[in-house]
């Protein structure tokens, strides 16, 4: 039995209970523990608990900026506007055989597949944005659904978290009870004292603490806005899911904790460095390269994005360097 | 059952870890640590440890009382070590700031308008200072503020000093 909405092209259930997808020439499909892409040329094999914490990054994101590689093989890129759907296109090896794929899809398109992939295979047990500690098990025949865990809603303050009308603090009542491994971080909320007239308009609150209650991993939400400069920070606790490919300089700002990065060449994966970040560490990652992070212990981390639009554009065209400084 | 520590970092103790390059040149990733940064300032100076086109993170040591700042636009002091106190003034006359100016500006005194209130600020608490007031810091004792803006005219540039090149 086929299955075909306006954006959304999908088969009935397999003998396992999911669906298999598909988008332009390339299908997904899933069984107890592994998910299947085939393209005209190729075809990979990804757990599925790896594929769906990468699958929920580029669903939540709206494909982020840049590149989200679920692996060394497949991802996406975003145009904003549209999407590119791809296999071997950044793996050398792939590239020299020639058995490299891309589509473009606009975005509604990919995302709605992406969303109803996501939803379908997510079984009750398991939370794509939680930490491995935190979840239960992605494997299995399909059982039931998580809907509510992977449509969470991303924070994107317009000005300010705190600030009235902008998002919430969070708390108990909010249903964000503290983190197993932020117990020891202070609660307490800055002291302020506004004259009368000036309610509102003083504003202030505890980063340290909202983080401390976040209930996702690896999801940078954006907390403070300068004009197109952006602090989106995350607590982060396992492996970055996603292999993130910048198409602008990207910064992090490590605010609690350890991170361990690999840095590979963006379009090749040929590695260029490790970084190790602690506390009150500050860099960079070029506009060329891909990261992926590892955290043994829930950190925080603040990633610094500047959302300007004309960036990729200014990139591609030499007019803007890749690198955030020269000295 | 387990015990976590959640490690941040201050003045008085922190570690630096850094880049250990394969293939790359390290400036690339022009790694820094805003503690040692603040550690080898002068109080309140504006010291760029992040740049990204025209926006940029500044680190502060908080030590004193600063002098009074504005800006046409919003920017947000994240205490990282240390107690802050943020003075908020409505400015009397906003035009003392050029609208479209980018970063903040010094004044020359305290100026004129009407009192905001203050803001109490340790560490991990985020302080908007709002477009068209003016602020001044007051630190009793060291402490560190990393800043959210746009290069101004007085943001100080000091990449080579501060990040790792080797």
């Amino acid at each position: 039995m086929s299955v075909q909405t306006l954006d959304v092209k999908s088969s009935g259930p397999n003998e396992h209970g999911y669906r298999s997808f598909s988008l332009g020439e390339v299908t997904f499909s899933r069984d107890e523990y592994f998910v299947y892409v085939k393209w005209p040329t190729g075809r990979h094999v990804m757990s599925a608990d790896a594929f769906l914490r990468s699958l929920q990054r580029d669903v939540a994101w709206e494909f982020f900026y840049g590149i989200v590689n679920f692996d060394g093989v497949i991802g996406t890129v975003n145009h904003y506007g549209t999407v590119d759907l791809f296999a071997g296109r950044y793996n050398d090896a792939y590239r020299k055989a020639e058995l490299d794929h891309v589509e473009n899809f606009p975005t509604p398109r990919i995302k709605g597949t992406f969303a109803a992939m996501l939803d379908d295979w997510t079984s009750a047990t398991f939370d794509p944005f939680a930490s491995p500690h935190e979840t239960g098990t992605a494997f299995g025949p399909k059982a039931g659904s998580n809907t509510a865990a992977v449509t969470r809603r991303r924070v994107t303050a317009k000005r300010m978290v705190g600030v009235p009308g902008d998002e919430p603090l969070r708390s108990d009542a909010t249903g964000h009870p503290i983190n197993r491994h932020f117990l020891d971080v202070p609660q307490d909320e800055p002291t302020i004292l506004a004259e009368p007239g000036f309610e509102g308009q003083v504003c202030a609150f505890s980063l340290f603490a909202y983080l401390s209650r976040s209930n996702v991993t690896w999801n940078p939400s954006v907390v403070s806005v300068c004009k197109n400069s952006l602090y989106c920070p995350t607590t982060e606790e396992y492996i970055l899911p996603i292999i993130h490919g910048n198409d602008r300089v990207e910064w992090f700002v490590q605010l609690s904790d350890e991170i361990y990065w690999d840095v590979e060449d963006r379009d090749t994966g040929a590695v260029r460095a490790k970084v190790v970040m602690k506390p009150g560490d500050v860099a960079a990652m070029p506009a060329d390269i891909r990261h992926q992070g590892y955290s043994p212990k829930r950190a925080m981390l603040l990633v610094w994005e500047n959302g300007s639009p004309d960036i990729p554009a200014l990139i591609a065209s030499g007019k803007a360097p890749t690198n955030p400084v020269s000295f | 059952m387990t015990k976590y520590v959640t490690r941040f970092g201050s003045l008085e103790h922190y570690a630096k870890g850094g880049v250990e390059i394969i293939d790359d040149d390290p400036k690339r990733y022009t790694f820094s640590n805003m503690f040692e940064v603040a550690a080898r300032s002068k109080p309140y100076e504006k010291v760029a440890v992040g740049k990204n086109m025209q926006y940029v993170l500044e680190v502060l040591r908080a030590e004193g009382t600063s002098e009074w700042r504005a800006a046409a636009h919003d920017e947000f002091a994240l205490v990282m070590d240390g107690e802050v106190e943020v003075r908020l003034l409505k400015l009397a006359d906003p035009s003392v700031v050029p609208p479209g100016k980018e970063g903040s500006i010094r004044l020359r005194a305290e100026p004129t308008g009407r009192k905001m209130g203050l803001v109490r600020a340790r560490r991990g608490h985020l302080t908007l200072l709002p477009a068209g007031a003016a602020y001044q810091f007051h630190a009793d004792r060291p402490g560190v503020i990393l800043l959210q803006t746009i290069a101004g005219d007085d943001t100080q540039y000091r990449w080579a000093e501060i990040c790792q090149t080797m």
